[in-house]
């Protein structure tokens, strides 16, 4: 694996959560421009190894560097502005229309009414919700259409790093096929390293480039996409 | 904030601002100073209800009022704590002092003195306090203060050599139980409006055992040399027959005291308009009601600015929070009047104590409302906000305040409502405000007088919560509101 070619590198992350082992021993290099799937039950310490990655935790033992460069827990929130973070609770602010939990981040950075729009706008289309949803508040949206909305909150600073916490649960198959077809296009054209924790061997087949399989707070198995198809095969059938 | 301001200045000299110890008797005396200082051309503030003596003598060496009228003896005793009887030359040597001075008597001495049924004194022919000593079988009712005092009974029976034992009794009650002749002779002072109505007869004090008690007009020696001749033509002119009739007059009659005054200067043709003129009942409502809104919004304000910003310190360092919260937890477990009465050896007397004891009062529903509103976030939405990369002071500002902001709202409205209750006590300082027909009415049992200023509180009251129902309507998200009601 070339150096350059690293954007996250975890390495024997050990992490405890109350006496309870979370995460343990955990070393993994998660490559640039490609789309990593974490793969594992629900309390396999899936979401606190995005917690690691962003700074919010800080792990027990073991050491994080994000582009190369080790986490500097004192100036967390500019780093934070270069990574997007879809939380599984969605977590869209109450007191906030659709437009202003979007664009907050840009809002924060003084960016103009008109650049606003228009990256408001480009998200909306990738995510299909119709534009008048912009007026509307997160209580009046179904919780597919928060789902949404938290997405395009995360990407608005087109970050070069995006983690997704079960970003498409509660999507319906429709939904969910076209924005897989969207984030897979946009990946094309404008590559970034996306992180997605899901539960979803099916998910994680058709977007990921590779996955890691997380099981008893270790990883239990890792690979490409080929290797993700074979192992299925082997566990499901 | 600058409209508020001019009312806490002192007012100008060419306004004398008249002051009133709060009993009938009080308020028609300052009522009579007002009145001739008016006639004479001198525009005329009064600053009526300002308690007892301690605050109106404060309130004049402060120069918060100009001229008040007060009793020798009380000056003597209570003012320059001195045991011994002093004539006016020597009162006005050691009010010098104070830069403070005193008229000639108006001719009456409201003293304690001894009542005994008419129809006893005339059976008997008891009309000297001396009399009393051949009647042991007579009953005796006196007041608690009358039996404590060091010019009550014990020097009293010892002067006199007295034999009868008394029983003690509320002061409010004696006049009832001598009435119906549960008591043969009780204590009362001198110009009580009862002792004409009921037919009582006062008992010569023919030996001079009680200090003389002359009312006298008091005022700071910077009062103007026209001002002070005016109230020369209330020398003398007063007899203690005329304070009980006038005394009565309030009392039983429910006469204004302005009515009062204004008739008895007419009488005597001690004023040269004779026009009686009200100060219109609504007018004076409004004014009094507009000053209350002063007093209320200038604390609040204070509050506000002092509550939101400190709640905003406590909740990000939160080791302060359990210290600030207690300290504003023990203020507002201060009685209020006790809080009110405590300002007054720092800040005198008027609004300013005032405005600082109700934004005390105020601080503590606003600062809790307000560490609580941000305590209470949802801990998703704060971790979401600091997980998207908001700074600390981002996250407090577009995210931890704005879902707070029902909740402090919330406080703010509790702090202006309380406010304006207690602020009708801030009329027990001289800060004036609705409080003080309250204060008048409680100390004349005058219901009417009372109803004046907790009718038009209430109702600022219930207006206060409308106005704070339609900033929540604006200020905050619709789906956000059911979050205020705190």
């Amino acid at each position: 694996m070339e150096k350059t070619k690293t954007a996250i590198s975890l390495f024997e992350i050990t992490h405890r959560f109350a006496e309870q082992l979370v995460l343990s021993g955990i070393t993994a290099f998660l490559e640039k421009d490609q789309i990593t799937a974490i793969l594992g039950k629900s309390g396999s310490g899936k979401s606190t190894l995005l917690h690691i990655i962003n700074g919010l935790v800080q792990p027990d033992h073991g050491s994080i560097r994000i582009f190369e460069q080790p986490i500097d827990y004192r100036k967390m929130d500019s780093l934070r502005l270069q990574i997007g973070y879809v939380v599984q609770q969605v977590g869209l602010f109450p007191h906030m229309n659709v437009q202003q939990n979007i664009s907050l981040l840009g809002k924060i950075r003084h960016q103009s009414t008109e650049a606003i729009h228009a990256r408001v706008t480009q998200l909306l289309k990738m995510v299909q919700l119709p534009l008048p949803y912009l007026n509307k508040y997160p209580h009046e949206l179904s919780g597919g259409e928060q789902q949404r909305v938290g997405i395009c909150r995360a990407m608005f600073l087109n970050p070069p790093i995006l983690l997704m916490d079960e970003p498409f649960g509660s999507l319906d198959y429709e939904t969910k096929r076209h924005i897989y077809k969207n984030l897979l296009t946009i990946q094309k054209t404008e590559p970034r390293t996306i992180i997605i924790v899901t539960h979803d061997w099916d998910e994680a087949i058709t977007l990921s480039d590779r996955f890691l399989w997380i099981e008893g707070a270790k990883i239990k198995d890792r690979g490409n996409k080929t290797d993700l198809e074979k192992l299925k095969k082997a566990i499901f059938s | 904030m600058l409209l508020l301001m001019p009312s806490i200045l002192p007012a100008q000299m060419n306004t004398i601002r008249v002051g009133a110890k709060h009993f009938n008797e009080g308020y028609i005396l300052s009522e009579m100073i007002a009145l001739l200082l008016e006639d004479g051309g001198f525009s005329v503030e009064r600053k009526f209800n300002l308690g007892g003596t301690a605050v109106s003598f404060e309130a004049l060496r402060n120069n918060a009022i100009d001229v008040y009228p007060e009793y020798t003896g009380t000056i003597a005793s209570e003012i320059l704590k001195y045991d011994q009887r002093l004539k006016i030359g020597e009162l006005n040597a050691k009010l010098k002092l104070l830069d403070l001075e005193i008229s000639a008597p108006y001719g009456f001495d409201n003293t304690y003195a001894l009542l005994i049924d008419s129809v006893l004194s005339k059976k008997h022919a008891i009309r000297k306090i001396s009399d009393l000593q051949h009647h042991a079988y007579l009953t005796l009712g006196l007041s608690y203060e009358f039996l404590k005092r060091k010019d009550g009974w014990e020097n009293l029976a010892q002067f006199y050599v007295l034999p009868q034992q008394p029983t003690a009794l509320e002061h409010g009650l004696a006049y009832q139980a001598i009435l119906e002749h549960k008591i043969d002779v009780t204590d009362a002072y001198s110009t009580d409006g009862e002792i004409e109505k009921y037919h009582l007869v006062l008992l010569d004090d023919d030996k001079n055992f009680f200090p003389q008690y002359e009312a006298v007009s008091f005022y700071g020696r910077r009062l103007p040399a026209e001002a002070k001749k005016l109230l020369q033509k209330l020398e003398g002119a007063i007899s203690q027959d005329d304070m009980q009739r006038l005394n009565a007059l309030a009392l039983f009659n429910s006469v204004d005291h302005r009515k009062i005054a204004f008739d008895f200067l007419v009488q005597k043709g001690l004023i040269n308009n004779k026009t009686y003129t009200t100060i219109a009942d609504a007018r004076a409502i409004l004014e009094k009601t507009w000053v209350h809104l002063q007093l209320t919004l200038l604390a609040l304000i204070c509050s506000i600015l002092v509550a939101v910003p400190l709640g905003m310190l406590i909740y990000r360092y939160s080791y302060m929070s359990r210290v600030v919260l207690y300290i504003t937890g023990i203020l507002q477990t201060i009685p209020s009047i006790a809080l009110l009465a405590l300002m007054i050896p720092v800040l005198g007397i008027g609004m300013l104590p005032a405005v600082i004891a109700l934004f005390l009062y105020a601080l503590l529903p606003i600062l809790r409302n307000t560490v609580m509103g941000l305590v209470s976030v949802d801990p998703v939405l704060k971790n979401v906000a600091t997980a998207i990369g908001l700074s600390p002071w981002n996250k407090l500002r577009l995210v931890e305040f704005p879902m707070a902001f029902p909740a402090i709202l919330g406080g703010i409205r509790t702090a202006a409502v309380i406010n304006i209750g207690t602020a009708t006590l801030a009329a027990f300082i001289g800060a004036g405000g609705l409080g003080e027909f309250i204060v008048s009415g409680l100390a004349l049992n005058n219901t009417t007088l009372i109803l004046q200023g907790a009718i038009p509180s209430a109702l600022l009251a219930i207006l206060m919560e409308l106005i704070f129902e339609g900033i929540q309507w604006l200020a905050v998200p619709k789906h956000m509101q059911q979050n205020s009601s705190t």
